[in-house]
């Protein structure tokens, strides 16, 4: 008898079914054994089933479509299909001065909007060649590693939710409002904050912040004491995603693969640490990486990223510099309110600032930062205007969800479900 | 679990200064050397070489195989048709589209950035899909925002427009809300 692996009888069943001595089944011919075994006709070679997940589907975080051919419940081969949310926000940003373009990018990744506002405002700057004052970029590192923890939170609970830990899901949504309440207190928004800007940050933070970051450190810390508790080492759990959806180092490089399915599979890169920016390169964090590659190991990556975040948001209330939040140029950051009442050079400013916006030098560059998914990018181009020639983001779930490629054929449908959910797409920033 | 955490020091043992792309490092230097008609420019601190079409494809293979860039990220194309000011680079013809691509190496802990200039009337790039597989999405997505044809990707489709769209909505002359629209009574389609 031929080996059959994916269609057919697997090798161990066929050689029981041969070892029965019962006259019957020897009799049987070879597609009447499949259907006692099977319960129908197993699919011919050529018979395989296309199904379409999504684009309306709970475990596809938005509007992502999910072609699979199918053979029985295995996935043969699988196919993203993308687009459902395209608004043309790279066209937008073509039409928005500098000033304005956070506003615009901060709604891409809407999970982690500060990581967003971070990588176009640092792109900006570097057009300009401006030298930030250290308060400024202590915030915003202050600020990106709240995103991280937001991202990473709520990835906790749809993740639970995707894989039928339903009390998970809870557990996530509870520690993520705290967080966003935090960011209403700190930027005015709970989302799309357009805080961090070119030139440096919104306005300083509030009064007391110091004890209220400590305290949402410690709130989210007892959260983390939860997930463990009810996930790391639940049965259920583990039968679900240890060995699913595996990748290797190779297949994620090839892939464009970037953050923690890149640090999955053993290879420890962080831009925070390989590249810093900000303030990196002053705090004390470990770069999280684990060897399987699988479903598991990317939950476990991002639990432990939450505490190293937790770390850096401690130093950052320790050792926050007092200075200015922002660069006190009036051609790039706009003048204290109070100060228009007074000063016709800053009512000039003011009005300057936000009708024309500033103009930048022409030039081009690429400015890439560690967001909670991998590296997000912004190639920035300027004819010397006030608004940008091309603005284009790399979001890095955009090719991330390439890698499903490599981590979904051969696997079961349910499964599938688990790989997309650890892929942690934002479809805001896929489609842009 | 305890010990996924790796203390960051045993992790990054060489590191080199981040950007530390100067005319006159070594990558730039091998590039020069093999291809030598292109161009190089240090733009805010970071290289960025300027090739010919043609050489396009061998500037990515030489770059993954003999210099060590383990990932593409990222291709886009910038459109430069009415700007007021365009960066004025020595000994690039500047044509209408720009496309550039971003490669990372890992080990080497740098980037560099390729650009090539394309001109309207023959809007094609060779695809570097055979050798960094991952860029396939960047493409198609350049392919279907610009027009810019890839040869050689295996399916170079729209992705984020719909199939049945026409035009390429990044071009600077597209215009954003230019959609046929067949009114009532007006019989044809505006």
């Amino acid at each position: 008898m031929t080996e059959r692996t994916v269609t057919g009888l697997p090798p161990a069943e066929s050689a029981r079914l041969e070892r029965q001595t019962d006259e019957g089944a020897q009799e049987m011919r070879h597609v009447e054994r499949e259907m006692v075994l099977t319960g129908g006709l197993w699919p011919e070679d050529d018979q395989t089933m296309i199904v379409n997940m999504g684009p309306q589907h709970p475990s596809t975080h938005g509007v992502l479509r999910v072609m699979m051919e199918l053979d029985g419940e295995t996935v043969l081969r699988v196919k993203p299909v993308i687009g459902y949310l395209h608004t043309g926000m790279e066209k937008t940003g073509e039409e928005l001065t500098y000033v304005q373009g956070g506003t615009n990018v901060t709604r891409m990744d809407y999970l982690a909007p500060l990581s967003n506002e971070t990588v176009f405002a640092l792109a900006v700057e570097r057009l300009l060649d401006l030298e930030l004052p250290p308060r400024a970029t202590w915030m915003r590192t202050l600020l990106c590693e709240i995103s991280r923890l937001e991202s990473h939170l709520l990835f906790q609970a749809t993740n639970g939710m995707d894989i039928g830990a339903l009390s998970m899901m809870i557990y996530g949504w509870r520690e993520r409002e705290e967080v966003l309440r935090y960011k209403e207190t700190v930027t005015g928004l709970r989302m799309n904050h357009n805080f961090i800007r070119p030139g440096g940050v919104a306005a300083d933070m509030p009064d007391g912040w110091e004890q209220a970051t400590l305290d949402l450190c410690d709130l989210v810390e007892k959260g983390m004491r939860d997930y463990e508790d009810l996930l790391s080492e639940n049965p259920i759990w583990l039968e679900r995603l240890v060995g699913v959806g595996p990748i290797t180092t190779d297949q994620a490089l090839a892939l464009g693969a970037s953050g923690p399915i890149l640090r999955s599979t053993g290879f420890a890169w962080d831009l925070r640490k390989a590249q810093p920016y900000l303030a990196y390169d002053e705090v004390d964090f470990d770069v999280i990486y684990t060897q399987n590659g699988d479903c598991y190991d990317r939950y476990l990556i991002r639990l432990h990223e939450i505490r190293e975040s937790l770390k850096i948001i401690r130093q950052c209330v320790e050792r926050m510099p007092a200075g200015d939040y922002r660069i006190q140029d009036r051609k790039i950051t706009p003048p204290p309110r109070a100060r228009i009442d007074e000063s016709m050079e800053a009512l000039i400013h003011h009005f300057k600032l936000f009708t024309e916006g500033f103009r930048v030098p022409a030039g081009e560059t690429y400015v890439a930062i560690e967001s909670p998914r991998g590296e997000i990018g912004c190639y920035l181009a300027s004819d010397g205007t006030g608004k940008p020639v091309r603005m284009h983001i790399r979001g890095p779930s955009f090719y991330n969800l390439q890698t499903m490629d490599a981590m979904v054929p051969g696997s079961m449908v349910a499964d599938a479900v688990a790989i997309i959910s650890s892929i942690d797409p934002v479809m805001g920033e896929v489609d842009r | 679990m305890p010990d996924d955490v790796i203390p960051s020091e045993e992790i990054h043992k060489e590191p080199e200064t981040p950007n530390a792309t100067h005319a006159e490092d070594e990558v730039v230097e091998a590039c020069r050397e093999r291809f030598p008609t292109a161009v190089f420019h240090d733009s805010h601190g970071q290289a960025v070489v300027y090739v010919d079409r043609g050489e396009w494809h061998g500037m990515a293979a030489f770059l993954r195989d003999e210099q060590r860039f383990t990932q593409c990220l990222d291709v886009t194309v910038v459109d430069h048709l009415g700007d007021e000011v365009r960066l004025a680079v020595e000994g690039v013809t500047p044509e209408r589209f720009e496309v550039v691509a971003n490669f990372l190496s890992h080990p080497r802990n740098r980037r560099i950035r390729t650009i090539c200039e394309v001109p309207l009337d023959d809007p094609t790039v060779p695809s570097i899909t055979d050798l960094y597989p991952g860029i396939s999405f960047g493409e198609r997505e350049s392919y279907d925002l610009f027009g810019i044809t890839f040869d050689g990707h295996p399916e170079l489709t729209r992705i984020l427009m719909p199939d049945d769209w026409v035009g390429h909505p990044l071009r600077k002359d597209d215009a954003p809300a230019r959609v046929p629209v067949a009114f009532k009574g007006t019989g044809t389609p505006r």
